[in-house]
């Protein structure tokens, strides 16, 4: 993918947050891109900071954030747009969050909910929005559309409240959409439901997406590529069904290690020591996962690991070409 | 807690277990039983009913109809005296899914265990505090801290020590692993493995993922609106599901060459 097919751009993104008096980062340099109509999966454990870089994506920070590095949309600074470039870019990106629940007016009807946004940014008059509802009701399946519009969100399950969610997103035609563990509260067949219809409607608009989710499975099954996070800083870039099949860094490695299979139990499952390291707990002067990877030297305490090339992936890790890490990941 | 009863003694039966919310019959003829060393599963999704199978076995809520037996002893009905209380708790015992409000914010770990170990021994007992503590992995440091000084996969190991101080029969895991990031629900799942090696507990996993209750379980029962679909051993039924809503919830789990599957009405 070359540059001019890239929509969305990050470059050595630092975000600090204001803790106890100082900042702590919660972002530590973090690179990656989002083609035109590419679907990219962001996964990681609770602190990588995967949901802190779809807030920084789309400026839902707390004003005393100090954001560093830049943000691009279209080639535009997120950052520093203002007026009608940063209207333009509220239409250009959505966000779907995990709990429908928690992001709908409780006492507001569906169609008012679906409709207010484009009506109150004078995309659509009232009319061609509430036609526009009702059409992506029926795209994600929601049957008897009209008679939904006017129902209260109690009314409707967590499965369909979160379509609900997906088709409101769409309501502005979007060309990026931040999805935010959006299947993760619901049941498993929902999930496969939902994630069925977003990917096809997806693939339909030609929407880029970022999808993120703590499983590297559902990631690998609706994107084109994987990014592995672990405490503010990228891990691992590439192709999600390689990523999945063939891991790289140590760390992606282990995490599917850890996971139990549906297929067969294991008598023991390689669980990684200790705990999830948050960004604002990391070294900068040495490998974040280093004190619970079995791969680590000397070496890895002694600096920290940049994000390189290694074949079509990039890595963070020293160790990479190392026997042992090779033979970990055949 | 050794295992001195033979491999084939029931530590927990449910017979026709039923439970009504109003007009809507929320568990309809549940039957299982589980003996002693031997885990199930009980899989289903929201709505299916498991969760209040879960807390009628321990007494938190009472069926409408049917029998609960555990250890041979019917636990249909509440128990009215402190005694009966005590000792329902020494044979079954639950751990929640949240670690984060299932403990009290101003007692330490250490000073928890204690009160439960006294409560059921009769008497301040620090070196089985210090045994259980060992137990489940939790270090000087983090016995003496309060809940919100503890990460989520230290709390849930807290719960499980506090589950474990009445030195129950049967261990009901109501989605114990569920909230847990993947490496540290990984060191939990051997934790309890270790646990069930080493004091022959029983567990009853309520769960909705199939590669956890394969894991952790040698038998299995499917609910579905409050009805037993399917149930048979662990193995056979993600293997060869039987029922079609078994093999939809199989077929619904991301792993290697899945695509999402839209859902045909069952």
């Amino acid at each position: 993918m070359n540059a001019a097919t890239h929509l969305v751009e990050l470059e050595h993104l630092i975000v600090r947050l204001p803790v106890d008096g100082g900042r702590r980062a919660v972002l530590r340099g973090v690179d990656l891109t989002i083609g035109v109509g590419e679907a990219v999966g962001l996964v990681g454990e609770s602190g990588s900071g995967k949901s802190m870089t779809a807030r920084t994506i789309d400026r839902l920070l707390p004003d005393n954030a100090v954001v560093e590095g830049v943000v691009r949309f279209d080639g535009d600074d997120v950052w520093s747009m203002d007026g009608d470039a940063l209207r333009r870019f509220r239409t250009d990106v959505a966000m779907v969050f995990q709990d429908p629940r928690a992001h709908i007016n409780p006492v507001r009807r569906i169609g008012d909910f679906m409709t207010e946004a484009v009506i109150a940014h004078g995309l659509m008059a009232k009319r061609e929005a509430t036609a526009r509802a009702i059409e992506l009701l029926d795209a994600v399946r929601i049957d008897r559309g009209p008679a939904r519009m006017r129902q209260y969100p109690h009314e409707l399950s967590g499965g369909m409240l979160q379509r609900v969610m997906i088709a409101t997103a769409l309501m502005a035609r979007p060309r990026l959409l931040l999805a935010d563990e959006p299947t993760t509260a619901l049941d498993v067949t929902t999930q496969a439901e939902v994630m069925a219809i977003l990917d096809e409607l997806r693939v339909e608009f030609g929407l880029a997406m970022l999808f993120i989710t703590h499983d590297l499975e559902l990631a690998t099954a609706v994107c084109n590529r994987t990014v592995v996070m672990y405490a503010g800083q990228v891990m691992e870039i590439g192709e999600a069904e390689s990523v999945e099949s063939n891991p790289t860094h140590p760390y992606t490695i282990a995490l599917l290690g850890a996971r139990p299979s549906i297929a067969a139990s294991r008598t023991r499952l390689d669980a990684i020591p200790g705990q999830p390291m948050s960004a604002y707990d990391a070294p900068d002067d040495a490998c974040a996962f280093e004190s619970r990877c079995k791969h680590a030297v000397d070496e890895c305490r002694a600096a920290m690991p940049q994000l390189v090339a290694f074949g079509p992936r990039s890595v963070r890790c020293i160790r990479i070409d190392s026997p042992v890490v090779v033979a970990a990941h055949d | 807690m050794t295992e001195t009863a033979g491999a084939t003694e029931l530590v927990l039966e449910a017979r026709n277990l039923c439970k009504d919310f109003g007009a809507h019959r929320a568990v309809d003829d549940v039957s299982f039983t589980v003996r002693a060393g031997r885990s199930l599963a009980i899989v289903g999704e929201s709505g299916s009913g498991k969760t209040t199978v879960a807390r009628m076995i321990v007494g938190l809520e009472r069926p409408t109809s049917g029998t609960i037996t555990a250890c041979g002893r019917d636990r249909s009905r509440p128990a009215t005296t402190t005694r009966e209380r005590r000792r329902r708790a020494r044979e079954v015992q639950i751990v929640f899914q949240d670690p984060y409000t299932s403990l009290d914010p101003r007692q330490t770990i250490r000073g928890m265990l204690a009160e439960i170990v006294t409560s059921h021994g009769g008497a301040a007992d620090p070196a089985r505090v210090g045994r259980l503590l060992e137990l489940v992995g939790l270090d000087h440091r983090q016995a003496e801290s309060l809940p919100r000084r503890l990460s989520g996969g230290q709390r849930q190991r807290a719960t499980i020590a506090r589950a474990l101080a009445a030195a129950p029969q049967v261990m009901i895991l109501d989605e114990s692993v569920a909230a847990l990031d993947v490496s540290i629900q990984a060191q939990i799942l051997n934790l309890l493995m270790d646990i069930r090696d080493e004091t022959g507990v029983s567990y009853v996993l309520i769960s909705h993922d199939l590669a956890v209750v394969r894991q952790l379980t040698d038998d299995v029962i499917v609910m579905r609106h409050g009805q037993v679909v399917e149930s048979g051993a662990t193995g056979d039924v993600l293997d060869a599901p039987a029922h079609e809503y078994t093999r939809l919830l199989r077929d619904s789990v991301p792993r290697r060459g899945w695509k999402p599957i839209r859902k045909e009405p069952v």
